[in-house]
């Protein structure tokens, strides 16, 4: 069973109609089973399933909804992330494709359990073939009284249960990776500029439009009927324990069957390269893999045994899980070049209000860009690193960390290839002025010189 | 000269009862101003201003921040090429320099006869089927340089995009749960 566990993409021909999908039991005995339950009782029965974010920090989704205040006179709102603009990523798309009602089911769960009356879909503006499937998907759910004002008359509740409609809106990115990150995606979605906000306040207490907000991804969401169709109990035991389900991995990059693999957490990272993605084209070896999108640590190819794919494993191996995405590269690849082409990304993205990162993500490409022509200083390397680092930690939003991480990481991990790109210099001795102007004499001192002019 | 017809006023008023302020519809108006004149002029950020109740200083800051709203006119057909780490690997960078040397126009450049214009994009989302190349909406991958030309030729030639083939993302599922 193992192997053919889907949970996201069930082996359904057609399942991204509504039709298929009520047919296979979507909109029915789930929604009955949650509206016989009291809102709390649903929230405990995720986070028993021990269900962890799938947007990149994999935070307890039940403790999360936890949060949300109970009982407040404001509004409160759900906001799904589906900006899905991390290099690498490349899932959630595959859900507005193949199973949009899911997700949409998911999204009715989620607000019964916390009590939600308008959810928010904020996908990125480039995926407009997938905004108008999962718009058609929604209006489709609205026409048949699933989602909308007629919820009430279609949905009685039971035992527990209250009374509970909701309404879903779509709404449409304009092209900012930086959007992705929480607070950034309330800014736009509230019509300005997507920057992120200070934390806290956190969502849950002042989020969109200074009401409670919970922001959850796509995946996440999708996951939710199965947990309460099966029980949180069950979804517990697929997979890691600590890190329960299964994860869509998106591999890119240097395999022979690149593509959205679904697999229980806690797969064996290279079962997913060579048993699901076919392995490395021409049989080469793999120099190293990036295994959660763009800004998570690169792992070495010769770190890579037993390397388990989920939070704690992954952390552990010394990287992260992020979005799931796996990009492989092979023997032959220039990591420096890889590693300018990331930075080169984070220094466009960046918003620019904290100058840690502002000014950090140009120093990174600039720096690169020397070891890129070849035409970098020893001392270099050494900078890089303190660059990055110093960004860390110091920044508003977690953008900091995504700019700085792969390239701490490389530098820690493949410094020989840092090492090949410096410039000799020559070693000449030259009059220090300070020294002549302190002791009256000229002391010759020895100075690293790069023969090349540089920009 | 008013941009939207009074139907399309009623819809946004309509649209403004779905969020919590009416500031919230200017990335749908101004999708929609881009929609009917290909980029956004001052006047309709003026409009557009009105509509969100917003200055519009605060609309030509939500303009430049997102990269894909236009401050000046760009083709009908916008191409983008992603060079970002997946598709690099896989041939990104030439296609993108071959789509360039096709089109004869610089990064951000306009065809004369107004029909294209070129980016060169960051990471679409398509990384599995890398390399890409994006026509408006349109999604085309797993690209080789001759099949990008071919695209480019056909859209030339009839002024629509053709339609992507097909590419499998899904391997693990049967065909019927693909498409
Ligand atoms: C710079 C940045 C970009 C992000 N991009 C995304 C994204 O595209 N999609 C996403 O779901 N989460 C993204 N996140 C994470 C979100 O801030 C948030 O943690 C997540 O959507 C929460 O959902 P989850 O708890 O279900 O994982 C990003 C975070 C940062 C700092
Ligand atoms: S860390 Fe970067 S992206 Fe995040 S708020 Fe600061 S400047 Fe903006
Ligand atoms: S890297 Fe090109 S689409 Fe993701």
């Amino acid at each position: 069973m193992a192997d053919s566990l889907h949970i996201i993409f069930p082996d359904i021909p057609g399942l991204r109609n509504i039709e298929t999908y009520m047919q296979h039991g979507g909109y029915g005995d789930t929604l009955r089973k949650v509206y016989s339950m009291s809102p709390v009782t649903v929230t405990d029965e995720v986070k028993k399933s021990g269900l962890r974010g799938r947007g990149g920090a994999a935070f307890p989704t039940g403790l999360k909804w936890s949060f949300m205040p109970k009982g407040t006179e404001k509004k409160k709102y759900l906001l799904i992330n589906g900006d899905e603009s991390e290099p690498g990523s490349f899932k959630d798309r595959q859900i507005f494709e193949f199973n949009p009602h899911q997700m949409i089911e998911g999204i009715l769960i989620a607000s019964y359990a916390m009590q939600i009356d308008h959810a928010y879909i904020y996908i990125r503006g480039e995926y407009e073939h997938w905004i108008k499937m999962v718009r058609t998907a929604l209006a489709d759910a609205y026409a048949r009284g699933v989602v909308g004002p007629r919820m009430k008359e279609n949905f009685k509740p039971s035992g527990d249960g209250v009374e509970f409609a909701v309404d879903i809106t779509v709404h449409r990115g304009a092209g900012a990776y930086i959007v992705g990150e929480e607070t950034a995606m309330m800014s736009s979605l509230e019509g300005d500029r997507g920057n992120p906000r200070v934390k806290p306040p956190f969502p849950a207490a002042v989020g969109l439009w200074g009401c409670p907000t919970t922001i959850n991804n796509i995946e996440t969401m999708t996951n939710v009927p199965a947990i309460i169709k099966m029980g949180g109990e069950a979804y517990s035991k697929i997979g890691d324990p600590k890190h329960p389900g299964t994860l869509l991995f998106g591999v890119s990059g240097h395999v022979n069957k690149p593509g959205v693999y679904e697999l229980p957490t806690g797969t064996p990272l290279l079962d997913i390269i060579n048993k699901h993605a076919g392995g490395v084209p021409s049989g080469k070896k793999i120099k190293l893999v990036i295994p959660g999108g763009s800004s998570m640590p690169p792992l070495r190819g010769d770190q890579l045994d037993g390397v388990k794919m989920d939070a704690e494993n992954l952390k552990a191996a010394g990287s992260a899980i992020g979005t799931g995405g796996i990009m492989v590269m092979d023997e032959d690849t220039d990591i420096i070049k890889v590693l300018t082409r990331i930075a080169k990304f984070y220094w466009h993205e960046s918003c620019g209000q904290c100058t840690p990162c502002r000014e950090g993500t140009g120093w990174l490409l600039k720096l690169l860009q020397r070891f890129e022509q070849s035409n970098a200083r020893e001392e270099d390397i050494d900078l890089l690193h303190d660059v990055a680092f110093n960004i860390e930690g110091r920044t508003i939003c977690a953008l900091g960390e995504a700019a700085a991480w792969p390239v701490r990481f490389t530098v820690e991990r493949f410094r020989e290839e840092f090492e090949k790109r410096v410039k000799p210099g020559l070693i000449i001795g030259s009059p220090s002025r300070v020294h002549a102007l302190r002791n009256g004499g000229l002391e010759p001192v020895q100075v690293h010189v790069p023969v090349v002019e540089r920009v | 000269m008013a941009i939207f017809t009074n139907e399309e006023l009623q819809e946004f008023s309509e649209l403004q009862k779905r969020y919590g302020a009416p500031a919230a519809t200017l990335l749908p108006v101004l999708w929609r101003i881009q929609e009917k004149r290909g980029w956004i002029d001052s006047d309709a950020m003026e409009e557009a201003a009105a509509i969100c109740e917003v200055p519009k200083s605060h609309v030509e800051g939500v303009v430049q921040f997102y990269t894909m709203f236009f401050d000046k006119p760009m083709g009908r057909v916008h191409v983008q090429v992603c060079t970002n780490v997946s598709c690099m690997l896989r041939g990104g960078e030439a296609l993108y320099e071959h789509v360039k040397q096709h089109l004869g126009i610089e990064n951000h450049g306009r065809t004369e006869n107004g029909l294209f214009s070129l980016e060169e994009c960051e990471c679409m989302g398509a990384c599995g089927g890398a390399p890409m190349m994006a026509l408006n909406e349109k999604f085309y991958e797993c690209l080789t340089t001759d099949e990008a030309s071919k695209i480019l030729i056909e859209t030339q030639r009839t002024g629509e995009t053709p339609t992507p083939k097909f590419v499998a993302q899904l391997p693990e599922l049967s065909d019927a749960a693909n498409r």
